[in-house]
């Protein structure tokens, strides 16, 4: 479905990423994981975008997505949950779901997938007409993964999603994760919390100063000495 | 009695004017809420829309539809030429500091101004009548059609605005863009659109002033738009720059404060206490008075 091949992204001096490549397959969660300043959010902007390549390709189901524009990633099928969230603090929980489905002309559907998120989170209906910056943390996360949902993506990118949450909403929010992916959603998500990370994605792939230093099955990896030590603190 | 009738007098002028620097502020707001600019060219695009109606005037008249007609033909021509002005000239610094693109607004202005100085002269010109200078009003209050049309047909371009802002597709895309450039790209928003969008809506709105103005005060030059956008400005910084409802507050304001200092203190000292206004909201509240005080996200 992505397939990155030998990205290169430099800001300005500095070569941030060297020669990353890597795949997702349909239906798989991969998760991209690493230390601070590793690349990880940097490769995901590249993808999505948000940052230029210097050479490589990003190829979405065959298509080369280097030269499109960040605003017409969303078309194609590709949605990125940002790090931070991002969602829009001055817009209420419900105006935040219809941004995420600025794309779309159906407007009964559009309505119809409002619902079917609040189902999903019943506390954003509680809060539907508050300004989403009056949410907490983990509500924001709940309300961002929703937003990129209702653009109808088919691989969803998930930058840190469990930054500044408590271990407690960090389940909640991988228990999320895996429930949109049964429901057939392709994710590539980008993680510091590397444990909750391998514990759900099929593969993994460890960035280390740019550059992938490992890559395979993420029960493997999980088990792997050199990953135990550097990323799991065991 | 009479000194109410006089006070009455003086709020009217005060809204009259107060809506049209209200109309002015919400140009230089929305642009300023979109990409962080004071667009100090927006001013002058009142003088720009001055000069363009007053061509439409005889065109109107030799095609025979109403006078006021030429208040949409300068609010359309007003408003291609700010979007081509922000793909000129402020597009291209985006990314540049911030002090980068207000040094060029400041360019823009004077490029304007001396754009149509060469194309008309620097003398100032007649406007013709727009509105009909029939007074009405009984019991000793007398208004003019034109503080009238000029007070509700500003009050309908900022409800319109509202609603379009709070209940549009569009509109809260831009908002949307006012927040998080980054996050609007990705929810699939085109940033280049929704900005070139709030130029022209800032600069349609500022012709539409222009025309109403003119009503007020049918003298034509090219540096008219230099005080009136300071001012509009000021209304703008007072009610919160970047609010949509701060702005026509702030103009409302100033228009009746600058009304009441003209009748009861000294028409002299008028301009002085719009300045000192910005002053003190600068001192005090710098954020503005509808305005939050918003640290700073690391």
């Amino acid at each position: 479905m992505l397939k990155v091949n030998n990205l290169n992204v430099s800001y300005g001096a500095i070569h941030a990423i060297h020669d990353v490549s890597l795949e997702v397959k349909q239906g798989e969660i991969v998760s991209l994981i690493g230390a601070n300043g590793a690349g990880k959010t940097t490769t995901l902007h590249t993808i999505s975008g948000m940052k230029k390549a210097t050479s490589g390709e990003v190829l979405f189901e065959g298509k080369n997505l280097l030269t499109t524009d960040c605003h017409k990633i969303l078309g194609l099928g590709m949605a990125h949950v940002p790090e931070g969230r991002r969602i829009f603090a001055q817009l209420t929980v419900e105006e935040n779901l219809q941004m995420g489905a600025f794309i779309r002309n159906d407007k009964e559907a559009i309505e119809e997938d409002i619902q079917d998120i609040y189902r999903r989170f019943p506390r954003l209906k509680e809060r539907r007409l508050q300004y989403a910056g009056t949410l907490s943390g983990g509500e924001q996360q709940m309300l961002a993964i929703g937003r990129a949902l209702m653009g109808k993506p088919r691989l969803l990118l998930m930058d840190e999603p469990s930054m500044g949450l408590s271990p407690l909403l960090v389940k909640e929010i991988f228990k999320i994760i895996q429930e949109v992916n049964k429901d057939g959603m392709t994710i590539l998500l980008v993680e510091q919390n590397a444990k909750m990370a391998l514990s759900i994605a099929n593969r993994a792939y460890v960035l280390e100063t740019g550059r992938v230093s490992m890559e395979g099955d993420a029960k493997e990896l999980m088990n792997d000495d050199k990953v135990r030590k550097a990323y799991l603190g065991a | 009695m009479d000194s109410i009738v006089v006070l009455v007098k003086h709020l009217f002028n005060g809204l009259q004017v107060g809506s049209i620097y209200a109309l002015v502020a919400l140009g230089y707001t929305m642009v300023y809420g979109i990409i962080k600019l004071i667009n100090f060219a927006h001013g002058d695009f009142i003088m720009v829309g001055a000069y363009i109606s007053m061509m439409a005037i005889p065109v109107m008249i030799s095609a025979g539809l109403p006078v006021w007609v030429c208040m949409i033909v300068a609010a359309l021509l007003c408003a291609v030429m700010g979007v081509v002005t922000e793909r000129v000239a402020y597009k291209p610094l985006r990314n540049s500091p911030r002090l980068t693109a207000l040094i060029t607004a400041i360019a823009v202005s004077l490029l304007l101004q001396n754009l149509f100085m060469v194309m008309f002269g620097s003398a100032s010109k007649p406007y013709p009548a727009v509105f009909s200078t029939e007074q009405m009003g009984g019991s000793g209050i007398q208004l003019s059609m034109s503080t009238l049309v000029t007070i509700v047909l500003s009050v309908a371009c900022m409800i319109c605005l509202q609603m379009f802002v709070k209940k549009t597709r569009m509109g809260k895309a831009m908002r949307a863009v006012s927040e998080d450039m980054a996050a609007a790209q990705l929810m699939g928003i085109n940033v280049n659109t929704t900005i070139s969008l709030t130029f022209a809506i800032g600069c349609a709105l500022a012709a539409i002033a222009a025309v109403m103005y003119c009503a007020a005060y049918p003298l034509v030059n090219p540096y008219m738009g230099s005080l009136l956008g300071l001012k509009a400005f000021v209304a703008a910084v007072l009610g919160g720059i970047g609010i949509i409802p701060g702005a026509m507050l702030g103009g409302f304001v100033i228009g009746i404060v600058e009304s009441f200092t003209k009748a009861y203190i000294s028409s002299q000292l008028a301009d002085a206490v719009v300045y000192g206004i910005l002053i003190v909201v600068l001192l005090v509240k710098p954020t503005g008075v509808l305005g939050k005080n918003v640290g700073e996200k690391v």
